[in-house]
């Protein structure tokens, strides 16, 4: 059966390659900063969770001292860029293609056919590895079809991960950061202070509230995941659901959007927020944020009321 | 009720208010909280260690960056750009509405890995929105060029939030089922993902109208700043 750990290993020799480029490169800080991300996908199910703890420090540390730099391996001109696009025309496309077109198409294939109890992939796993069998497939494709020199989809690989830097490892960073504030109780206080600040009677109120809690909340964890369980169970459930005897699936299903509103104002959702500025090269951390609040903010208000007629005006 | 470890919050936006890196802003607030929780220091460095092997499939998604880099070197971002440039009366204000709906109605059917920052955004969706802008209103400024940039990276992220929910299987309408049953409400997927229509209708008129709002305001820019 292939598991999440194979693909650990495909990770751990894809970061390790970059460990040694950037070696070579004599650029330490790089190369030790992606060498400890390769450790820790290729020795990281064998390590203490102590061990692993110390590991993320020493990333931290090396991001934190400024050590990571941008890298500027050997390109194509922006003029031969030009040239080839034009005379490759859009088959430029297929091989980019290929990546969704395996995940998507194979979970598909995998889920609605008898190949499903061939029990190949772990259960609820197979998009991921479909990917990641993708990304193999690809670059085949396109080593048998440009035939660059041997390093250049390693080099390539590595100037776009050098231009996203330590971004690279923030959500995953921020997911540690949400289990720290689970163990510690952060949600039962938060709940505990939206619960105690609701005012007696108002349904619009309480809806109000809780909606705004879940956008808060969501903003502050990066995730409407950790929110969720935390609100419903402070406002949701005891006073929307019990209390005010509202639709149920209305305030589940509703509130959780109330939350993804706040996951587009906050760079704590840096997989959507962060990286992507990084990506696109902004001047602006927070560029993609910019743009995203006009949107979030209407759309907020749309979910109260949405919560409010659909929950309860049109339910009683 | 011990209030102390909401200061881990508190540092969290402090520090990314005065832009420290956000890894040394975490971890410090990781740390904070959960020694002001009455956790010592071990136990927090482990749960630490813990998380982030845990969440190790998160970064896998990197594998990504030599295939896009490799046809970024053979002018995939160019080709991107050449194919607006060909279509007449496109506008990137209805190129990023047309993404906007297909990324909805394709995280609706449960293809939620089709669009994303690093495999769409930055080789397809951002070049050929500002080929788009710059082909209605030539060549923009640096200002207005990063805007249509972030407007790019910002509608696969309203397209996908407000599209995902809409199909059933997914983990977040499976959590909402998974909360209201442990307290006495067994709801369906299907009961729940009918009600992201309503917002994902709004997202649609909101984003959409924003995006046009931001052509047009690009489009008023030269005659006001007069460059």
């Amino acid at each position: 059966m292939i598991t999440y750990e194979w693909l650990y290993v495909l990770a751990g020799v894809f970061f390790a390659i970059w460990s040694l480029l950037s070696l070579r490169d004599g650029r330490w800080g790089n190369a030790s900063f992606w060498g400890l991300l390769a450790a820790s996908f290729f020795f990281g199910s064998h390590l203490s969770d102590f061990a692993n703890g110390v590991l993320v420090l020493a990333m931290v540390a090396i991001a934190g001292t400024g050590a990571l730099k941008r890298s500027d391996p050997e390109t194509t001109s922006i003029e031969e860029r030009r040239d080839y696009s034009k005379v490759l025309g859009n088959k430029l496309f297929v091989p980019a293609l290929i990546v969704p077109i395996t995940a998507v198409a194979g979970t598909l294939l995998y889920n609605y056919t008898p190949l499903k109890e061939t029990g190949l992939f772990e259960a609820r796993r197979e998009t991921l590895i479909l990917f990641g069998v993708g990304v193999l497939i690809a670059l085949v494709v396109a080593m048998a079809w440009l035939r660059p020199p041997a390093l250049a989809p390693a080099e390539e690989g590595r100037r776009l991960l050098d231009s996203i830097g330590w971004a690279a490892i923030l959500p995953q960073m921020l997911a540690a950061l949400g289990a720290v504030f689970a163990l510690a109780g952060v949600g039962e206080i938060i709940g505990g202070v939206a619960g105690d600040i609701i005012p007696d009677g108002s349904v619009f109120l309480t809806v109000v509230v809780f909606a705004l809690g879940m956008a808060l909340f969501t903003m502050i964890m990066g995730n409407a995941f950790a929110a969720f369980p935390v609100m419903a169970a402070a406002i949701g459930i005891p006073l929307l659901v019990e209390t005010y005897d509202g639709n149920p699936a209305v305030i589940g299903a509703v509130g959780m959007l109330a939350g993804f509103c706040g996951t587009l104002m906050t760079p704590m959702a840096a997989n959507f927020n962060i990286v992507p500025a990084a990506l696109l090269e902004l001047k602006d951390q927070n560029g993609v944020i910019r743009q995203q609040i006009g949107t979030a903010i209407p759309l907020w208000l749309c979910n109260v009321a949405i919560i409010y007629v659909g929950a309860f005006l049109l339910w009683n | 009720m011990n209030y102390w470890p909401l200061l881990g919050i508190a540092l969290v936006v402090i520090g990314f208010a005065l832009r420290f890196n956000p890894l040394l802003v975490v971890v410090g607030a990781a740390l904070a909280t959960g020694l002001l929780a009455g956790l010592d220091f071990v136990a927090v460095v482990e749960a630490l260690g813990k998380a982030f092997n845990d969440n190790r499939y998160i970064s896998v998604t990197w594998i990504i960056l030599p295939v896009i880099g490799l046809l970024e070197r053979y002018g995939l971002q160019q080709r991107a750009r050449a194919v607006i440039e060909n279509l007449r009366g496109a506008t990137m204000g209805k190129l990023l509405t047309v993404y906007l709906l297909f990324r909805q109605l394709t995280a609706a059917i449960g293809m939620k890995d089709i669009g994303g920052h690093p495999q769409a955004v930055r080789p397809l969706v951002a070049p050929m929105a500002e080929a788009a802008a710059e082909k209605s209103h030539g060549k923009l400024a640096e200002d207005d060029r990063q805007k249509v940039l972030a407007m790019s990276a910002a509608t696969d992220n309203v397209g996908l939030f407000f599209g995902e929910d809409i199909f059933f299987a997914i983990a977040s309408i499976l959590l909402i089922q998974g909360v209201f049953e442990s307290y006495g409400y067994p709801l369906t997927p299907l009961q729940l993902s009918v009600w992201a229509i309503p917002t994902a209708i709004c997202a649609f008129i909101i984003h959409g109208w924003r995006i046009r709002a931001l052509d047009r305001k690009i489009g008023r820019a030269p005659a006001e700043a007069g460059a």
